[in-house]
């Protein structure tokens, strides 16, 4: 199966990165040597193998939902590349 | 004192412990040779002026009885550390100063450790070479056209060169053990579960594991010791009594089987690797160990496994750098505009390359040919191991199918530079321990590493092996400080 560049554009687009029409080219030859390779996986009969997604394979801790970190508005803002100190600014969303 | 550079870990906490050199001593002698170390490329953020300050200060009120008296370390720019920025080597955090602190290296500093600063790796920790880094490449202390190896090439490099007495790197797929065995150098990475993910950069979570970057055997044991802890704040981190580790290393391993695993005799294998691997073997035989052939069927499987698993993941976790919260943006016309614009800049091209592949095997219509199916070869494959550790204590294998390469040999070639770690990457998916010692020097003159493969949990009986062979090994490489100004 190979990947056209129409398909390396809808990947581009699902991952929010922009792509121009020559870097969307070079891609699309990297991805098509990349899963050539990938594809030795289908020699393999998999069909009764449990898939596995963790190798903790323990159940997940619970714990009490409660506030352990109190008034840290300023350092987690303290990154955000807008300089407004209340809010994490963003392009206007609604016209 | 003047051959600090010299010792090491070990050797100099008990100096430090024996007052016969302070803690400020010491950070000037590996600051003064870092700063004349530059053309390594091995640092992207020093931190001596406050290195000095709090060795004067360990020095005025020293508490000996820490496991890591006043010892100043430089660590992978992958872990946060609060109010130093931390990078991960890419453009999209080029700005990030974190406001909290990793729990590995707040263990280090618990200890009485202080940071000298960030040291270079690939971006994202996603690269074998260290020439993925927005900073630039890092140059092996080994000789001046060779890659360090990667992701923790800065690490590696700064080691190797006697810039830190001892560092931490993360291993994904390789990215310890690789560079490790590519500069001389131990390499240690733990258990899945070990050593807690709390603030480190994400890569692929299934896979990542914090892990020492040693002179020696004995320093990685000591260093697992400081750097291992249940955490809460990481949900995999697995509770379970950790050992003294350096206090319990014997070189006493008689009556060990040592499995030899057939599919790594992979087609290509240098004559060296071969000798290395059976050279190796002998000295297994010489302490006392018994050698056992096994099979570990799927191990071919492995990589193609691992570059379907270790993308989605990355996919997903790198999901966050949008421009909105922290790091870089470029601004947009609208609000889709600006992420994609920020992504596209911030990001490197091996990086947008695996978030890409990560996304396809993700998306609709593919989940199943692909990440599904790589999640059952990778239980295939932990199966392998499970199957081996019946009938033997630990695995001995090569830890690299070849010496460090040189800069940009391999850059264009995707598929060649990710062979590279198609001894490492199968423990990475099984969530085993390993563990790569240098063993040897090929017709090149650089040096070569071995790994050995423990049962999880198991750290104590590797490192003991690697501690016996390490001493009839008796590997010495000496870079003779070429790159100095």
């Amino acid at each position: 199966m190979s990947i056209d560049l129409k398909t390396v554009k809808h990947i581009s687009k699902l991952s929010r990165i922009s792509l121009d029409e020559e870097k969307a080219k070079k891609l699309k030859s990297d991805l098509n040597s990349i899963f050539k390779w990938i594809e030795q996986l289908n020699e393999l009969n998999t069909e009764n193998v449990e898939p596995l997604s963790s190798i903790a394979e323990t159940k997940l801790r619970l714990r009490k939902d409660e506030i352990k970190s109190k008034n840290i508005r300023d350092e987690i803002l303290k990154n955000s590349p807008d300089e407004n100190k209340d809010f994490f600014v963003v392009p206007k969303v609604v016209e | 004192m003047s051959d600090i550079i010299n010792l090491n870990l070990f050797e100099l906490v008990s100096n430090i412990k024996d007052k016969k050199v302070s803690s400020n001593e010491v950070t000037n002698a590996y600051i003064e040779r870092s700063k004349k170390s530059k053309h390594l490329n091995s640092y992207n953020e020093e931190t001596f002026d406050d290195a000095l300050k709090k060795s004067k200060e360990f020095d005025s009120k020293p508490n000996f009885s820490k496991k890591l008296p006043g010892v100043p370390i430089a660590v992978k720019d992958l872990f946060c550390t609060k109010n130093v920025k931390t990078t991960a080597s890419s453009k999209i955090l080029n700005n990030f100063i974190p406001t909290y602190e990793s729990t590995v290296t707040q263990n280090l500093w618990n200890e009485g450790a202080i940071l000298l600063g960030k040291l270079n790796c690939d971006e994202f920790a996603m690269g074998s070479s260290n020439e993925t880094s927005y900073f630039g490449n890092v140059v092996s202390p080994i000789d001046k056209n060779l890659v360090p190896g990667g992701s923790s090439g800065g690490s590696a490099s700064a080691l190797a060169a006697k810039l830190t007495p001892t560092t931490i790197g993360t291993d994904t797929g390789g990215s310890i053990r690789q560079p490790a065995s590519f500069t001389g150098t131990v390499g240690l990475k733990p258990t899945y579960g070990s050593c807690s993910r709390y603030g480190i950069v994400a890569f692929a979570s299934s896979l990542d594991q914090a892990g020492p970057m040693t002179k020696n055997v004995k320093d990685s044991a000591l260093m697992l010791e400081v750097m291992s802890s249940f955490d809460n704040k990481d949900s995999t981190s697995i509770d379970f009594k950790r050992p003294s580790y350096s206090k319990d290393l014997s070189i006493d391993i008689k009556g060990k089987k040592i499995g030899i695993p057939k599919e790594y005799r992979v087609d290509g294998m240098s004559e060296e690797i071969e000798k290395l691997w059976e050279d190796g073997k002998n000295y297994l035989k010489n302490c006392g160990a018994e050698i056992l052939d096994i099979s570990l069927p799927h191990t071919k499987f492995a990589l193609p496994t691992y570059y379907i698993v270790a993308p989605a993941e990355a996919s997903s976790n790198l999901a966050r750098y949008d421009g909105v919260k922290y790091g870089f943006r470029t601004e947009g016309k609208n609000l889709i505009d600006m992420y994609e614009k920020t992504r596209s800049e911030g990001f490197g091209e091996e990086v947008k390359r695996r978030i890409m592949i990560g996304t396809y095997v993700l998306s609709s219509g593919y989940y199943d040919a692909y990440y599904l199916k790589a999640q059952k070869v990778r239980r295939l494959i932990k199966n392998d191991f499970n199957d081996a550790f019946q009938i033997v204590d630990a695995i001995l294998t090569p830890s690299t199918p070849s010496s460090a390469f040189k800069i940009g040999e391999k850059l264009n070639d995707p598929v060649s530079m990710y062979l590279n770690d198609i001894f490492t990457v199968p423990v990475n998916l099984a969530g085993l321990p390993g563990i790569s010692i240098p063993a040897g020097l090929d017709r090149k003159g650089y040096p070569l590493g071995l790994q050995i493969i423990g049962k999880p949990f198991d750290e104590q009986n590797i490192l003991n092996i690697a501690y016996s062979m390490e001493d009839k090994i008796n590997f010495k490489f000496d870079a003779k400080d070429w790159w100095m100004k």
